[in-house]
This record gives structure tokens, C-alpha cells and sequence, in this order.
């Protein structure tokens, strides 16, 4: 176990930033909770900067895609603290029309890579990130294949048509 | 020691001291029987190649035991595994690097159809960008199966002409690829 306990950890975010700390959870004993793309900048910087805290880690940084939510569009940050062992998982839901957060490149050069990876698969656009553009796919790839509503095969896949299974 | 085995001669004229034949027959069994592979090997099927290249399948035996790793020198484009769609502009130049006469065998499932790999990143065959001579099916395909397509890539280069690329056939086969 980390030297801090989720319950303290919750309580120092939760004097910080109140209200704006939301869905607080704790699957597998990893506290997670959701914030706003308002302050999710703040937060990060908080968790990394406080001195007894000090989540100087990003662990991961990625997407998801809920499409039957208000807001579809998810950015989870991992992030873990070295100096007390304890991890923890933030939340972002973003609208499917207006997909920008900004970018947590000014707080870990890492996220640099991890952010056009999410913007490949998901479409999210980190505001102000040094150079977003496609880092896995083709370059002239115009879907964001991890979209729910992209098809995960590829359309000119021909020896699986039901013609040749008398379907 | 084992025993030396030699090519048969082609069809021809023979006499006291002479024999005559055709240029196409002569330099067709030479080409097969000293074709250059460039190995394209993207993952496992590039495993069993190297089985197939290495002392007990030994693909030496059939003249192809000089790997060429630049395309200029090779003669037989040998794509083995997986070809995302971003690989895909790289073999296809590897493939406009090489000089004619060039023949391409196309090894497991992966790179004939895509294989199991049915998904918006991964090239659905590789004829979807360059011309395929020979495929072989498997996932992966055994040693011995590689070496049965070699030596059907071995019986194309025999029969051909001298100069396929001068036939319309094989020109237009390049333009539907774009290519020329």
C-alpha cells in the first residue's frame, strides 16, 4: 500500500477544488473521480507540483468513446506517484461537437506523443500542443478509428462475403 | 559425398561437339537457378523463412542462399507477414527499386488476404499495390511449403520469355498497378 491513503488524497483534491471534483470512485482500490476540462490543467498541476503528493508520473494518457452519453468523448490521465506509491486516474468527458482540452505537454514533455495518439483514435484536440498530427495511422486517414461509429474492418476485405459461404 | 546433381539440359539441336538451343531457355535456367530473394519479412512467417534458409531446409539448394538486402540486386521480392497500410508505400517502392527481370512471392495469410487481420490499419493482401506471382497459403506456412513456392517462382522464370516486361500482358498488369 502507498503512504497516502486514497481517503486523505480525496480530501486534499476535494479542499482544492470543491464541487468541481466529480463521480469520485474506487475500482481495484485506484481512486478515480472526474473533473472539467476547465481545470484539468489545474488539477494535473496540483497533483504533480504539491509537495507532499508529488505525482510526478504521467502513466498513460488516452481515450475513450461512450456514444451514448451526453458528453461521448473521454480523456483519462493515469498518474503515479514515485515517491508514494499511490496511483490515481482522472476523467474528462468532452461534448462530440466541441472535443478540445488543453494540452498537459506544459507539464510532461511524455504527453506530447500520448496526446496525438488520442487525437489518431479519438479525434480529441489538445488546444496549444506543439504539433498535433497523426502518430500511428496514415497520414491521409480521414476517420478517427476508435469512434464507435468508425467499421473496425477494412471495406476491401473480399474473401469473407457471405457469396462465398451461399449466404 | 553426396552426389553432384546437375540441371537437365533444355530441348535443343545436338551434334559431334556442338549443341544449340535458345537463348530464352538458357538464360531462363540460369535466372532460376540463381534467383537473388529479398527477404520482406515483417513477422512470424519471416521466422519460418529463416528455418527455410538456415542448414536443414537450406534454401541454398536451389541457388537462393545470397540474400539480397538491397533491391536493386534482387530478383525475387519475398514478402512474408503482416503489411500495415503505413508499411504499404514502402514495399511498394521497394518493389519500383528493383530492377527486371523481377518476380514477387507473396508468403501466409497475412500477406495474400490480410490473414486474421481484418481491420482498418493492415493492407488486405499485398496485391492490393504491387503484382503477386506465386502465394502461399498457411499461418505460418512450413518450411516446406515456402520452398514449394520458391520452386514455383523457379518454374515461372523457366518458362517466360526473355523479356516480359516488353509484353503488352505484363505492361498492362503494371499500368492497372500504376506502375510505369
Amino acid at each position: 500500500m502507498g503512504k497516502i491513503s486514497n481517503e486523505d488524497l480525496l480530501a486534499k483534491i476535494s479542499a482544492k477544488f470543491a464541487d468541481k471534483v466529480t463521480s469520485v470512485s474506487e475500482p481495484f482500490g485506484l481512486l478515480t473521480f472526474e473533473t472539467d476540462r476547465e481545470q484539468i490543467i489545474e488539477v494535473l498541476d496540483f497533483l504533480k507540483n504539491d509537495a507532499a503528493l508529488q505525482f510526478v508520473y504521467l502513466t498513460d494518457l488516452t481515450g475513450i468513446h461512450y456514444p451514448g452519453q451526453a458528453k461521448p468523448i473521454g480523456v483519462i490521465y493515469h498518474l503515479h506517484s514515485l515517491v508514494n506509491n499511490v496511483r490515481v486516474r482522472i476523467k474528462v468527458f468532452l461534448a462530440d461537437d466541441d472535443v478540445h482540452i488543453p494540452t498537459a505537454t506544459g507539464l510532461w514533455h511524455g504527453a506530447n506523443w500520448m496526446e496525438r495518439e488520442t487525437y489518431d483514435f479519438f479525434g480529441v484536440i489538445f488546444d496549444r500542443h506543439p504539433d498535433l498530427r497523426r502518430i500511428l495511422n496514415v497520414d491521409d486517414m480521414t476517420a478517427f478509428p476508435m469512434r464507435k461509429e468508425f467499421p473496425l474492418e477494412d471495406p476491401n476485405r473480399v474473401d469473407k462475403k457471405d457469396y462465398f459461404f451461399g449466404r | 559425398m553426396s552426389e553432384i546433381q546437375l540441371v537437365d539440359a533444355p530441348a535443343g539441336i545436338e551434334g559431334a561437339g556442338f549443341f544449340a538451343t535458345t537463348a530464352d531457355k538458357v538464360l531462363g535456367i540460369a535466372r532460376a537457378n540463381s534467383l537473388w530473394p529479398l527477404p520482406f519479412a515483417t513477422s512470424c512467417c519471416g521466422i519460418e523463412f529463416m528455418a527455410t534458409a538456415a542448414s536443414h531446409y537450406d534454401i541454398a539448394r536451389f541457388g537462393a542462399e545470397r540474400m539480397s538486402f538491397s533491391p536493386r540486386q534482387a530478383d525475387l521480392l519475398m514478402v512474408m507477414g503482416t503489411i500495415s497500410k503505413k508499411m504499404g508505400p514502402v514495399l511498394r517502392q521497394v518493389y519500383l527499386q528493383m530492377a527486371e527481370p523481377r518476380w514477387v512471392l507473396s508468403m501466409g495469410a497475412c500477406a495474400c488476404s490480410g490473414g486474421i487481420f481484418d481491420t482498418y490499419s493492415v493492407l488486405q493482401g499485398i496485391d492490393e499495390i504491387i503484382p503477386v506471382d506465386v502465394y502461399i497459403p498457411g499461418c505460418p506456412p512450413r518450411p516446406e511449403a515456402v520452398l514449394d513456392g520458391f520452386m514455383l517462382i523457379q518454374e515461372l522464370v523457366k518458362s517466360e520469355t526473355l523479356r516480359r516486361r516488353n509484353e503488352p500482358k505484363y505492361q498492362k498488369l503494371l499500368a492497372s498497378y500504376g506502375i510505369q
